[in-house]
């Protein structure tokens, strides 16, 4: 790791104006991405701030919903009886990413901010312009196995790898942050990752020295919630592909630079087509990049099955 | 003569308040001991219990949070000490593989490792303990797992699956793991 300097920061307020006063701080909370990356000099910060003690680290029962602490770990947020019980999507998606160590240690915020697990990304000596805006993307012509197949650019491949953040997307929560003048707001997960085409080496909207506080979940949705995640091997890998519905919502992971809402699926469902008729729409506009090909028959079966085997086969209103 | 950094580079960030700095004093409780070391900011968990402490029970594997091997009880949960800062620790208490045995007699797991032959050359064995002695626990509290049928159920029987799940985050070279599971279930079943 290069040297940096080490501040803890005992309020809010201290965390924001430290950020901003230093033209490379980084917030940790967690650290198990951030420390990663540090010792192959992927993020070399000067300033890093702890906010691993900063009052965040509650889960509320808020307007009919749940407001999550930024700070709140993985594994509490997964074992926490109302997640369990009305947002089973995100207590599923959280048990199916990293281990126990892991999730003990990684926190709400943190698994938003996680970045890209592109093995050239990582490789301080290939192109790479998430690293290095300009530079070229390596994994275009590379081993791409593991990249996008949905909403990509020439300008990088990479997919985002939170399995929570695909059940976040399709229980429409809010991401509630604070900056260096006290000002708070809400962005919908929505509208938080960023295209990589125009910033790839920028992953969400967040302004610099701007803070995640909690993330709010609007009441649970009605109908059934669901997580499927295909992966390389049972446990403790990143996913090829997952697919996550909540009530009328449906959203994919390991497709592409960010959670992928499926509106097009979500809309032939609607309209009263079938689960592969729908998965098949959805995937239309799916592009591969040689040894990633597989992933699209396999999102439209994955798609496919997790369509059949919720509210489709069940039957609508 | 290697400059310590600890020493040489010293100083007060001017651009981020007088308490940023290059070092820092740690005080950590481990395995019940209070212990005090002033250190680079990049001393992992893992390198300050290892080589300023010099428990060097805990292993460093892959160092990157894939194997295991440093896993810790910190605040009473498991986590890779390797991918945690000393400094983020301050305060904390730390149980380590060698605050298991108590007045000279082996704790339940490390026996049950014995008994069952739950390890092979041994260096992921620590981090195997460490980690088991952890899911009993989280099991107690009725914490579930991905493999959990129903995640709403108060009760979750303790399977071999189950198991296996939890300690995905240690892996062994060996392949020990049906004789790491059987020893877990042997205490699992004598709780």
């Amino acid at each position: 790791m290069k040297p940096f300097q080490y501040l803890r920061a005992g309020n809010l307020e201290e965390a924001t104006r430290s950020a901003v006063s230093s033209e490379n701080a980084r917030y940790i909370a967690g650290g198990t991405n951030l420390l990663d990356l540090m010792k192959l000099q992927v993020e070399t910060p000067e300033l890093l701030i702890d906010i691993g003690r900063l009052p965040l680290e509650t889960i509320q029962r808020h307007e009919g919903g749940l407001r999550i602490g930024a700070l709140v770990s993985n594994s509490a947020v997964a074992a926490h009886k109302d997640v369990r019980a009305f947002y089973p999507v995100l207590a599923k998606a959280l048990l199916s990413g990293a281990t126990q160590q892991l999730r003990n240690k990684a926190t709400t915020g943190g698994n938003l901010l996680q970045r890209a697990r592109c093995s050239y990304f990582y490789d301080i000596a290939m192109p790479c312009n998430k690293r290095q805006p300009g530079s070229g993307c390596s994994a275009l012509g590379g081993f791409n196995r593991m990249h996008a197949i949905l909403g990509a650019s020439d300008t990088c491949i990479a997919v985002h790898p939170s399995d929570m953040a695909v059940a976040l997307t399709v229980l429409d929560a809010t991401i509630e942050t604070i900056n260096d003048a006290g000002v708070s707001r809400s962005i919908a997960i929505a509208d938080f990752y960023t295209d990589p085409a125009s910033l790839p080496d920028q992953e969400s909207v967040l302004k610099p020295g701007e803070l995640i506080t909690a993330i709010s979940l609007p009441p649970p949705p009605k109908g059934e919630q669901h997580y499927r995640k295909v992966r390389d091997r049972a446990s403790y890998a990143f996913a090829v592909v997952s697919v996550a519905i909540a009530g009328n919502r449906v959203a994919m992971g390991g497709v592409a630079h960010k959670p992928w809402r499926a509106f097009q699926a979500e809309k032939y469902v609607a309209d009263g087509r079938s689960a592969a008729d729908s998965a098949d729409a959805e995937l239309a506009e799916a592009k591969g990049y040689g040894h990633n090909d597989f992933k699209i028959p396999l999102a439209r079966r994955l798609l496919t099955a997790a369509l059949d085997g919720s509210f489709l086969r069940r039957g609508r209103s | 003569m290697i400059p310590d950094p600890a020493t040489a580079s010293a100083s007060v960030g001017a651009s981020a308040g007088a308490s940023a700095t290059l070092t820092v004093s740690v005080t950590l409780k481990v395995n019940g001991e209070s212990q005090s070391v002033k250190c680079d900011t990049r001393t992992t968990l893992l390198d300050f219990i290892r080589d300023h402490l010099r428990l060097t029970g805990t292993k460093k594997g892959c160092d990157h949070g894939q194997c295991g091997a440093c896993t810790v009880v910190v605040n009473g949960e498991r986590i890779n000490s390797c991918l945690s800062l000393a400094a983020m620790h301050d305060g904390d208490s730390i149980e380590t593989i060698e605050g298991l045995a108590k007045q000279g007699k082996l704790h339940p797991m490390q026996a049950a490792f014995i008994t069952h032959d739950g390890f092979q050359c041994g260096f992921c064995t620590s981090g195997q303990i460490m980690s088991a002695v952890a899911l009993l626990n989280e099991h107690a509290k009725g914490q579930p797992s991905h493999v959990t049928e129903d995640i709403s159920d108060k009760v979750i029987v303790l399977s071999d699956g189950e198991i296996r799940e939890r300690m995905s985050g240690n892996l062994c070279r060996c392949s020990a793991y049906p004789n790491i599971v059987a020893a877990i279930r042997d205490v699992a079943a004598r709780r």
